[in-house]
Formats: structure tokens, sequence, C-alpha cells
């Protein structure tokens, strides 16, 4: 693949040093910028991005120009000056599995400003907000220098590009947790609230930060604007290989010969990166399962390898695209210790607001606890997917629980018998390999 | 009576704290907002948040204690016990758990002589548990103070506590 291919790592070199703004501009760094502001109206750039088929890569897979659409604009699609919104990077990558947007955010932190100030001026947010996790501590160095370059050099500020534009990009660093990747949890986290989710509608796009029109977008998903605005939406369309657009960054971790993180067309079968990119399994391990887009995506096993990764497709087979990022179940690990762990993490992670989250996965943890301890019964079994169904979407107030059942639920389904063999008492054929 | 509450509030918060507080809310529309950001502020300065603390920067950005307690509890990386010089979390989540956390956190604790939680005897250390780190490719990872370190053993272990 040429560069062109790769727009997203184009200047992420293999020994990590990180790009800076002159390599950024080197390889037409910030022309996207210039010419959304000096050629095109924002509702144009609204367009260009609807056009070009973008999906939020945070997970959900919204498209991301029909988001910016729905803020409002005032009369005639021309911005109301007296109208705040804002416009949000969510860098709060904390999905387990998930490494995607650390990579962007440490090695080509203008990637992501430039991405920024075309969608602020896509949906005219005069004020932008970078909420990122605390522990990625050399991604909010690196960002932040960035972003004093940008300031320098007329990306933001006042009259950007000798425009009219005026934009101010801040950095916040948060202290956790997981929850605050929920678009609305982060909101409040900002606000300086206990980092609850909101209730829906109204949507962010109407009342978001401090009531505002709000736009929340994933890093990853910002980073891939300057570059359809740079070439155009025919080229962007033309880099999947699937139903959908552009590429993506996929990731496998597990017991793998060479886990890792590619830059590859949205639509890349999941063999390929499983047995090309990621080099197979480990001498003495096979494949049993996976979940394809982190810890809160469903297993799918060795017979979905020839899945293409989009999201149609992996929704077809039974799981979700997520964050695109896969964990991989070997065969001597056990599945039913694995999904504790997740569940753990999820567990540990509900903010507590809604009654099926606060307390169905404490219990969830409960059960599978007994089970691995030799004390479940095999009605546990049906009460944990009683649990799936009371966590079911609809049944909580945001997405963790839904998702923390994912995996539960496939695992359920697909590896029933290693669940029984602990609640029958016979010794688990399969041994903790660490 | 008022100033007297606020004086002696204040008076546990360093200039330096106060200013670097105030200098922050000039980012947002209002002084809640910068609550996380205020809490790691005192814990630059003092490694965690006491009690007396918590109801300074609650008087100084006009919030409730109640509200900043809810914010500092809510948060991983609010301390409200206190920890020793360097914190070292390591990653429990799933890829780390499955290519051996458990055994990293072992090492961490044995060689410290510690819980996951606790202080060291000597003040240095406190090994804390946290979600994914985001470098899975490279598990099990930790995070020495600021610093993340890659594919974590228990030679790595030691080296990182100097032994």
């Amino acid at each position: 693949m040429d560069k062109l291919d790769k727009p997203l790592t184009k200047n992420i070199q293999p020994d990590r040093a990180f790009a800076t703004l002159a390599d950024y501009r080197k390889t037409g760094g910030y022309q996207g910028l210039r010419k959304a502001i000096t050629e095109l109206r924002p509702k144009e750039v609204q367009q260009w991005v609807k056009d070009a088929g973008l999906r939020g890569r945070g997970g959900a897979g919204f498209s991301t120009g029909l988001k910016w659409s729905l803020v409002p604009m005032g009369n005639n699609g021309a911005a109301d000056a007296h109208q705040t919104r804002y416009l949000v990077a969510n860098a709060d990558e904390m999905e387990p599995g998930a490494f995607k947007d650390r990579l962007l955010l440490e090695q080509d932190p203008h990637q992501l400003l430039e991405g920024m100030i075309i969608a602020a001026y896509a949906i005219q947010a005069n004020i932008a907000y970078i909420f990122m996790r605390g522990e990625y501590h050399l991604a909010a160095r690196r960002v932040e220098n960035a972003l004093q370059e940008a300031r320098t050099e007329g990306y933001l500020g006042k009259h950007i590009l000798d425009s009219d534009f005026n934009l101010e990009i801040y950095l916040h660093t948060s202290a956790g947790r997981y929850i605050c990747g929920e678009e609305t949890a982060l909101i409040n986290a900002l606000e300086g609230k206990r980092a609850n989710p909101r209730a829906k509608p109204p949507f962010t796009v109407v009342s978001g930060l401090w009531g505002k029109p709000t736009v929340v977008n994933n890093v990853e998903t910002l980073c891939n604007i300057p570059h359809i605005l740079q070439n155009g939406v025919e080229w962007y369309r033309g880099l999947g290989r699937g139903a959908d657009t552009g590429t993506k960054l996929f990731g496998a971790s597990g017991r793998l010969k060479h886990p890792g993180l590619w830059e590859l067309p949205m639509g890349t079968p999941i063999r390929e990166i499983i047995e090309e990119y990621a080099g197979g399994m480990r001498a003495g391990y096979n494949l049993r399962g996976f979940l394809p887009g982190g810890a809160s995506t469903e297993f799918l096993l060795p017979e979905h390898l020839d899945v293409l990764m989009d999201y149609d497709a992996v929704a077809k087979a039974g799981s979700r695209f997520g964050t695109g990022t896969m964990i991989i179940l070997d065969d001597k690990t056990c599945p039913v210790r694995m999904v504790l762990n997740i569940e753990e993490f999820f567990a540990q992670e509900s903010c507590g607001w809604c009654t099926p989250c606060r307390d169905g996965l404490p219990w969830t943890v409960t059960l599978l606890r007994d089970i691995i301890a030799g004390r479940g019964r095999i009605e546990d079994l049906d009460t944990l997917s009683g649990l799936t169904r009371m966590m079911s979407p609809g049944n909580t107030f945001c997405a963790l629980a839904p998702g923390a059942m994912e995996p539960l639920q496939s695992a359920l389904k697909f590896f029933r018998e290693d669940f029984e063999r602990y609640i029958l008492g016979k010794i688990a054929v399969v041994e903790e390999d660490q | 009576m008022k100033e007297q509450t606020e004086k002696s509030s204040f008076e546990g918060l360093s200039p330096a704290e106060i200013r670097e507080i105030n200098a922050e809310i000039s980012e947002y529309e209002d002084k809640m907002a910068v609550s996380t950001e205020a809490l790691k502020i005192i814990q630059k300065h003092r490694r965690w948040v006491s009690d007396e603390c918590l109801v300074a920067v609650a008087e100084l950005l006009e919030l409730s204690p109640a509200h900043l307690e809810g914010v500092a509890t809510f948060d991983n990386l609010i301390y409200r016990k206190p920890v020793g010089k360097t914190v070292i979390h390591y990653c429990n989540s799933v890829t780390c758990w499955m290519l051996g956390s458990d055994q990293v956190r072992e090492r961490l604790c044995r060689h410290l002589n510690v819980e996951p939680g606790e202080m060291s005897a000597d003040g240095e250390y406190t090994v804390l548990p946290i979600v994914c780190l985001g470098a899975c490719d490279h598990a099990p990872v930790v995070m020495v103070g600021d610093e993340l370190r890659l594919d974590i053993t228990e030679d790595v272990v030691d080296e990182i506590l100097g032994r």
C-alpha cells in the first residue's frame, strides 16, 4: 500500500518517533483545513463528511456527518453568531482491549487538532475541548505542545487562516472512569459533576455541555476528517473493501505471535488481521474464539474468521464492530474466568445510577465467582441468562450494562460446557496457563 | 463568622495551589468544571486529598463538600488516602489478566510487603489496580508514576523496584 492508502498513520514511523508540526505539514497537513475554511461553507463540510460515509470510530458507528447536521445552525444553515456551540474530542479510551486512540494522540497530535478545527468550523463551534483520560500522560504532553504550536501558527485563535472563524481548543485531562467515555457522562464530567450519564433525549447535539449544542466525536473519527477534505469524498469512499468506507485502526491482543495495531481498509476480513498481520497464534495455542470489537462485544468463533470487519458484517455474524480492536481467546484460557474478569471490570466501572446495572453486574460477578469456586448450581446458568435479559438495551440508562452482557450471553451460548464442568464438579479441563 | 470560616478553610491550601486552581477556571463556563483538575493540583503538591483539603477546595470553588466528594470518590485517580511517592498502577483488564497481571501484582506486593491499596513501609510506593491502560499489544503493562511500562515480566518488576 502506498501512503495515500494509510491516511491516519502515514506520519507514524515504525520507530515511533512522533510527528512534529513540520512532519505533519510535509505530508499535506492543514491543507484540508485551508480548503474547508477558504472554499466551503459549514453546511458543505457537513455534507462532504456525510457523503464520505464516515461512521463514528468510538464504537457506536453513527454517521459523523449526520450527527453534525443535527446541530441547530440557525436560519438557512447560516450560523447564528450568538448561539454557543461546543465540540468535544472523546479521548477517554478505556474499553478493555482498545489501544488505538493512544497511538494517534501520541504519534500525530496535529492530525487530531486539524480534524477538530474542521469539525468545529462545520458546526460553527468557537470552543472545543479534548477530554482525555488521566492515564495518558505522554499523549497529554504532546497534545498540549501541539496546541501551542497551532496557536502560534494561526490555526487556532481569532481569524483562523485570515477567515472570520475563531476557535480555541482546551485540553481537559480526566481522572477516570470508563463511564466518562459515554458522551453524556463525559459532558457531566467536563462540567465538574459526578460522571453519571444523562437521560436522552435531549440529545447532546441539541443540549449538551452547559445546555448548549455539543458534538462529541471520538479521536479516530476526528483524525479521518482532514483527509476527507484534502483528498475528496470519492477517494475516501474508495478506501473501503466492504460496505463501509475509509480505513480503520484494527488491533489484536492475546496469545498471538505479533499482537499489534494496523491501519487497514474497512471491511478487511478478520482472518487476514489475525493470521497475516498478527501472525496467527503463538506456538502451543489454538484459536478458540475472539471478541471482535473490545470487551463489550459478543464472542465470535473460528468459523467466523471470514467475516469482514465492517459494522454490518460483524453485526450480521452476531457481534459488534465496537472499537475494531479484538481480544483473542486461546484454547488454554478458561472462557468462564475470562468472562469473570470482564464482568468484574464492568461491575467496578458502573456509575451506580440505574438499578439493573448497579445491582445486576455485582450479582453477575458473584454468580460467576461461585461457579468457578465449585459452589455453582445448574440453575445459576438460567439466572445468568436472566440477567443478560434484564440488562439488555432499553432496560438501562446507558449502554454500559448491555455492553457488559454481550460477552456473557455469547459465552453462555458457545462455551456452556465450560460453565457446566465447574458446576458438575468435573475438574476444569482447561487449566490456567500463566 | 463567615469570614472566619473562609479563612480557616483557605488556610488549608497553599498560595501556589490556590493560584494554580484559579488559573484553570478561565478555560470553562464556571468554577465547578475545574473540580477534577483542582483535586489533581492538590495531589501534585500533596500526593493525596485529605478531608481538610477537600473542604478547602470546595470553598474555593463555591461548591458543597458533598458535591466535590462525589467527584473525588468517583474518580479512579483521585486518592482519598495517603499514597507513596510513586504509585504503581498495574492493569488488570482482560488482555493483561490473560497474560499474567496476577503474577505482576503478586511480585509487586511481595517485594513491597503490601496488599493493593497499601503504602510500603518506607513511604516510597503504593500499588493499585487500574483498568485497561490502552497498550494491550504489550500486555501485561503497568504505569509507574506517570510512565507507562510495557511487556512486564517478573524481571522488569524487580528492575522497577530496584531489586
